[in-house]
């Protein structure tokens, strides 16, 4: 049985602490009128030099959904600077949001390794159970975040979904086309129906993966079994459309039929290496004792795997696009390229670059350290990553990694700390009765 | 490799009494009998296939591309179908050989020959229809980036399809080789049960003198895995590159971005199909149902159902991103797609690929073999539909309406995919009656863990291995023991530290229990004057040195395998 250390229970209320007031000074620093934007702006052209600031003048020409509705009515700068106030405005609001999906992002990429491990029946991975069961926990916590953020979305508390505001929609031939989709009560419908999908599916196979190591036969075992490839059909459909409405739609002109399936690939490659993360922190306290070396080769194997995978997608996203050069798709890239490009081409190289290297040989994927390294610059990624997904259509230019986003960050990394770690103190860390634990124990090559 | 221990609840991979022995005899069987009636019959057909679609192509290209069914409209057809459904079924082969090979799954072993075959066969075939197609297939080298002396055109490397020309002549490179290799062990147990010398001379050749050492052994390991892990990102490539041919375009229906990964999962889709119908009836005609089991068939059934799912979710992602998207060519090329003039292939495909696999979810269904069978036809059928909806329904009605056309195919474009099919199980046929069918040597490192025979043994605490004739061996080695001289005064030594063994007070212990300690060495140690565990275990590194000296023979063996670390455990245990 594992207890929660005083010392992390602390250090992950220090984090949340910390957090909640970077969050909080992200939001009261959010300008309230026109002016204080514009002072805003100005005092940051002042300390950084004046590119930034003549850049962003240049810049704002049709782009943005937001301004494509005012900009028609209202004199060119007026609309420009009302822009920026929404803007700056979304910007405590975006770093929230991309921080909480981040975290509950994680959780749900290990649901479906851990249910991939059971369809599948694995052999080797058993042993891990109650590790991926911890993480999925705070799918609870973490979703119900989320599914608030966006009930205050549609509530017109922030502006992260510009077809949630109707007056752009009124002057918007396409989102006008879109609103049998694109609309708040369906939005929120679906959003209700995704996470309790996958919340039920994690309980109900965490009760049955317990009752298991009790029962004197394999039935709970095998009724998971079966779940677990129902859930898998579940998840393939549901975590799709989840990406389309929870992070494509922040962009609603703007469409890509792979998007789902990228956005998969993040959150697995995340997940699993998060799993090797609080594997290796358990073993390095003692604890997992059967869990050995090639246990962790595996992980690595897939970490590495899962981010040449992410970047297959990535690649075949971008040089479709790319290629064919339709105006309506490229300018995705083009605002990013253009306005992100540290964090755009800086994420390529933390999620493809450093794993291939760090991770190519099979000796280091052996070494714990190397793989908590590793796993940091992949998570630092793939936030990058969700970053670049939310942001360009949020706060566009106006970006920057500050006060608010660390401290949604460490925020949301105390939360998911404290809230897995009590999990893994509430049974046992290594199933009994699973009838793959002996295969999983014997486990090396 | 994993570890030996399989849970008990994991079902054989190999059923029957099957020893090593039998797995040579049953493989090579086939190579070595006589081909049947059935045999020949088959192949006429495919010989008779083959030879017509040879016709047709002779006819294409003294005649021109003008002899197929295209037109101005439909500038692409059956031509890049064909091309395509043969690349995408040739996936599986190598997904089997390579992905599962990283996966660890044991079953791929019974398939994984005839499956990377397959992949050979069916890219021959492919490769087949862009050669014609170029009209001049004289000037094929063309497509090849040489200096310009030789030709008059620079290669135009923005293009998909000469990225084709190089990520399909790779991968077969790459699967050929793989193959090849995996068959030498195989061809050289081929030339050594051959009888007769112009056999046992070519199997020699093709087994490029394999000789069984353990070097050998070990480069075939190494040589396995680094192709593994080079094919498994050349498998994802091909099909990858495939889908570019379409999706680069701006061609509504063609570009969508899903098309990638979604082209590479109905490829191994239909690569699975076409895997089971070949196995199905191989495994019955060659007399295999103990390798390639039910459970093999479920497995892949399963494979099926989870790629088609896969594909299923594309389809309906491309269909609700074309309403999405706000696109009205986009929308349009999906409507007439599900309602236009080719409704009914768009709804072949639809209920081939997306329908028929969702019967797998059915344990009855997928275990029950002639399901299965005409499961896989029928998702052959799906997949080459899939490819000509995608084609020529995007082509048929383009941006002017006085230009829109359907597309009929002549005897020649008939002609030519009848005869690919028949060239393609031509090679098959051959295939099946020269080489090893089954990977034996894969399958022999499988059978202690997983044989039917052998998990039974173990169920039943039986030794996984006796041999005959015991007593005789004992008797030679007591025959032996007389011949080893003996000092006493080392003896002596040696009892002063582990204790003399009282005949009266002191049962002997069974020393074979040791492991290290064989038949021959416990009379030894008996001989000397060692009879129990407890003896044993207080042996010390002098002792060792000591004994050694005393048998003469395996000098450090009690060492290596800790002796006396094991007898004490035995001792505590007794």
């Amino acid at each position: 049985m594992y207890t929660f250390s005083n010392k992390l229970k602390i250090a992950s209320f220090i984090l949340m602490a910390v957090g909640l007031l970077g969050i909080g000074v992200g939001f009261l620093s959010a300008p309230g009128t026109v002016e204080e934007a514009k002072a805003i702006v100005a005092s940051q052209s002042n300390g950084h030099g004046d590119a930034h600031a003549v850049e962003s003048d240049a810049n704002e020409h049709g782009e943005h959904v937001a301004e494509e509705a005012h900009g028609h009515e209202a004199s060119h700068d007026s609309s420009h600077d009302e822009h920026l106030l929404h803007q700056l405005q979304n910007k405590p609001w975006a770093a929230l949001y991309v921080a909480a999906f981040f975290f509950m992002m994680i959780s749900l990429g290990v649901l479906a390794f851990y249910a991939i491990q059971r369809a599948a029946q694995a052999g080797w991975s058993p042993l891990l159970f109650r590790v991926m069961e911890a993480i999925t926990s705070y799918l609870v916590p973490g979703g119900i975040i989320v599914f608030v953020i966006l009930v205050m979305s549609v509530l017109h508390m922030n502006h992260l979904f510009v077809w949630m505001d109707t007056d752009v929609v009124a002057n918007d031939h396409l989102l006008q086309g879109k609103k049998g989709f694109l609309n708040p009560t369906f939005f929120l419908i679906r959003a209700a129906i995704f996470l309790g999908g996958w919340i039920l599916y994690r309980e109900y196979s965490r009760k049955l993966s317990l009752r298991q190591d009790e029962s004197t036969d394999d039935s709970n075992f095998k009724l998971n079994f079966r779940i677990s490839a129902a859930f898998l059909v579940f998840y393939l459909i549901s975590e799709s459309m989840m990406s389309w409405d929870w992070i494509m739609s922040v962009d609603p002109h703007w469409f890509s039929t792979l998007f789902g399936w990228y956005v998969f690939a993040s959150m697995f490659v995340s997940g699993i290496t998060v799993i090797a993360m609080v594997t290796i922190y358990l073993k390095s306290k003692g604890h997992l004792t059967d869990v050995n070396d090639s246990h962790i080769h595996d992980l690595a194997k897939f970490m590495f795997g899962i981010s040449v995978f992410w970047t297959y997608l990535w690649f075949s996203q971008f040089m479709l696009i790319w290629y064919s050069d339709i105006p309506e798709e490229v300018t995705y890239y083009i605002t990013r390229i253009r306005d992100y490009k540290l964090p755009f081409f800086g994420m390529i190289v933390m999620n493809f670059v450093f794993p291939l290297l760090l991770l190519m040989n099979s000796d280091f994927k052996r070494v714990n350290w190397f793989v908590i390294m590793s796993g940091v610059v992949i998570l630092a990624g793939h936030y990058l990553d969700i970053f670049n997904m939310i942001m360009p259509s949020t706060v566009g230019n106006q970006w920057f990694i500050g006060i608010p986003e660390i401290g949604a960050v460490l925020f949301f990394a105390g939360l998911f700390i404290f809230w897995v770690f009590r999990a893994l103190s509430k049974a046992p860390l290594q199933p009994k009765r699973n009838p793959f634990i002996e295969e999983s124990r014997h486990f090396h090559y | 490799m994993a570890s030996h221990y399989e849970a008990p609840i994991r079902k054989a991979l190999v059923i029957g009494d099957k020893g090593y022995h039998d797995v040579t005899v049953d493989i090579a069987a086939p190579v070595e009998g006589r081909a049947n009636k059935h045999w020949w019959i088959v192949f006429s057909i495919a010989m008779v296939a083959f030879l017509w679609g040879m016709g047709c192509i002779i006819y294409t290209v003294s005649t021109g591309i003008g002899t197929w069914g295209l037109n101005k409209t439909v500038n692409w057809a059956w031509d890049i179908t064909n091309f395509v459904w043969w690349v995408g079924i040739g996936h599986a082969g190598t997904l089997i050989s390579a992905v599962l090979l990283l996966f660890r799954q044991k079953w791929r072993m019974a398939i994984n020959r005839s499956a990377e075959a397959m992949t050979i066969f069916s890219v021959i075939q492919a490769g087949l229809f862009p050669i014609i197609h170029m009209g001049r297939p004289w000037l094929a080298y063309w497509v090849l980036p040489i200096p310009n002396q030789f030709g008059s055109l620079w290669v135009n490397f923005n293009s998909p399809l000469l990225w084709d020309v190089f990520a399909i002549s790779t991968y077969l490179s790459v699967s050929l080789v793989f193959w090849w290799t995996g068959l030498l062990p195989d061809f050289a147990m081929l030339r050594d049960r051959a009888v007769l010398p112009f056999q046992k001379k070519i199997y020699g050749l093709l087994s490029f003198g394999w000789s069984g050492r353990a070097k050998d052994w070990q480069r075939f390991e190494e040589v396995s895995l680094v192709l593994a892990g080079l094919a498994t990102p050349l498998v994802l490539s091909v099909h990858t590159i495939v889908s570019f041919d379409f999706a680069t375009s701006v061609i509504p229906g063609w570009h969508t971005t899903i098309f990638p990964p979604y082209f590479v999962a109905g490829a191994i889709f239909s690569g699975f199909a076409m895997v089971n119908t070949l196995l199905i009836i191989m495994r019955k005609v060659c007399h295999l149902e103990s390798y390639i089991t039910v459970q093999h068939i479920e497995l892949m059934n399963i494979v099926i159902m989870l790629t088609g799912s896969i594909v299923g979710c594309a389809y309906i992602t491309e269909l609700f991103m074309a309403w999405y998207s706000g696109v009205e060519y986009e929308q349009y090329a999906f409507l007439n797609r599900a309602t236009g003039p080719y409704w009914w292939a768009y709804w072949s495909m639809m209920t081939c690929n997306v329908f028929s696999p969702q019967f797998m979810w059915f344990k009855k269904l997928r275990t029950s073999i002639m399901f299965s069978f005409f499961i896989s036809i029928v998702v052959n059928i799906g997949m080459w539909f899939e490819r000509f909806v995608i084609i020529v329904t995007s082509l048929h009605r383009d941006y002017l309406p006085s230009s829109w056309s359907m597309f009929s195919p002549t005897f020649v474009d008939i002609g030519i995919f009848i005869g690919t099919i028949g060239f393609f199980f031509v090679l098959f046929l051959l295939y099946a009656r020269t080489f090893p069918v089954i990977a034996q040597a894969e399958v022999k490192s499988i059978l202690k863990a997983s044989g039917d025979k052998y998990k039974k043994l173990r169920d039943a605490g039986k030794p996984l291995y006796q041999i005959n004739g015991v007593t005789e061996i004992v008797e030679t080695v007591k025959e032996e023991e007389k011949t080893i001289d003996i000092d006493d005064k080392e003896v002596s030594a040696l009892f002063d530290t582990i204790g003399v063994f009282n005949a009266d007070t002191d049962t002997a212990d069974d020393l074979k229990k040791v492991k290290g300690i064989g038949p021959k060495m416990e009379v030894t140690l008996n001989e000397i004057g060692i009879h129990t565990f407890a003896q044993v275990s207080k042996m010390t590194e002098k002792e060792y040195d000591l004994l050694d000296s005393i048998t003469g023979s395996f000098p450090g063996r009690a060492q290596r395998d800790d002796w006396a670390g094991q007898a004490n455990k035995l001792n505590s245990n007794k």
